[in-house]
């Protein structure tokens, strides 16, 4: 009986060090959802509307966060890049205005005027999508890429956009644009799921 | 008299206020540095919290960790603040920081840029997101990973495992 209890826990702290949020998530290869999320032009924007586009670059983020606002022109970059590519970005707010007021629709609108996004900028008011996708800080990237004629579309890479988020000049590694040359070959990306700091997504107090 | 009750105040404040001379260094440490700390084979058990000056949910929450320095005064528990701020703003934003909130705990700042490069050697389990945090005692081989923000009662009870 006194042998059980170090394995107890230990069991209890296997289930206490995997209490991280969310567990679940995509992890590349997974079918990616489609959403039907409003824009800030009031209407509402999902995968499938645009018939011709290969994939989507996907990035949750935010007005807030100052990850989000280092990487803001170089998300713009990635859709000049890439929407004439096939792949355009589609930008997602995934935080609680509630508790980032900054981040609200209006706000949203604002910023996506002010810095003239030519992508849209969804919000995503339920959470669903950034918990479906797997989502935990701003930016959070997801390459999708639709697969054959259909309306189905996977996740070809996960992760950051670049290794030096303080400064663009900087940077060495360019982990989504590397991706991107791959999947445009139609290879899989050799490395398709990298981490980065961000700031944790503002999920709505229970 | 009011010049006096004045000066006096000033003074009082002076001496209550923190002074530059006696805030607690913040260190710029590289990755194998860190992992030195985490990897330590002692029976003290450390609490090894993520955060940035600019990370609200983590500000709110540097109170509890400094509290576990209390709580936890007689048992052999160690708090370890590691700022994810950026290299350059150390003295700008940092050091201030630490020294207006008069923080207790050791803190450093980590100085390296490319996260993907390193953050699985800290734990495989972070995402990421800000705030982190890391409970080990190595003696006990014990080490639990939270990506998420803490109660008070909540970061407590995740410290009291660790003293069983």
């Amino acid at each position: 009986m006194k042998k059980l209890v170090p394995f107890l826990a230990a069991c209890l702290l296997l289930v206490l060090s995997s209490y991280i949020r969310p567990m679940a998530g995509y992890q590349v290869g997974d079918k990616a959802a489609n959403f039907k999320l409003k824009n800030v032009d009031g209407k509402m924007v999902s995968l499938s509307d645009n018939k011709t586009a290969k994939g989507y670059i996907v990035v949750f983020t935010c007005n807030t966060c100052p990850y989000a606002k280092a990487y803001e022109s170089r998300i713009i970059d990635l859709h000049k890049k890439y929407a004439s590519q096939g792949y355009p970005v589609v930008a997602i707010n995934p935080n609680d205005p509630a508790i980032a007021p900054g981040d609200s629709f209006a706000a949203m609108q604002t910023q996506s005027k002010s810095k003239s996004y030519p992508f849209p900028y969804l919000f995503d008011e339920t959470q669903q999508t950034a918990q479906t996708y797997g989502a935990t800080r701003t930016p959070h990237l997801y390459v999708l890429t639709r697969q054959g004629s259909s309306n189905d579309f996977k996740v070809s890479y996960i992760g950051a956009i670049d290794d030096n988020s303080e400064d663009a000049k900087l940077v060495k590694t360019k982990y989504v644009e590397n991706a991107m040359t791959e999947i445009l070959a139609g290879k899989p990306a050799t490395t398709n799921s990298t981490k980065a700091i961000g700031c944790s997504i503002k999920w709505r107090k229970a | 008299m009011n010049f006096l009750k004045l000066t006096a105040l000033a003074a009082a404040l002076f001496v209550a206020g923190p002074s530059p001379a006696h805030a607690q260094q913040v260190a710029l440490i590289k990755l194998p540095e860190l992992q030195k700390r985490l990897s330590r084979n002692t029976d003290t058990t450390y609490v090894i919290n993520f955060w940035a000056t600019w990370c609200a949910p983590c500000v709110k929450e540097l109170p509890y960790f400094e509290q576990v320095n209390t709580t936890f005064a007689k048992q052999k528990v160690k708090v370890l603040l590691v700022s994810m701020d950026y290299a350059s703003q150390l003295d700008k934003k940092v050091k201030p920081f630490v020294a207006k909130r008069g923080l207790k705990s050791e803190v450093v700042l980590l100085n390296e840029t490319d996260p993907n490069s390193w953050m699985d050697k800290v734990d495989g389990k972070w995402s990421g997101a800000l705030p982190f945090t890391l409970i080990i005692n190595n003696s006990k081989q014990k080490r639990a990973a939270f990506e998420k923000e803490f109660t008070q009662p909540e970061l407590t009870a995740a410290v009291q495992q660790f003293l069983k």
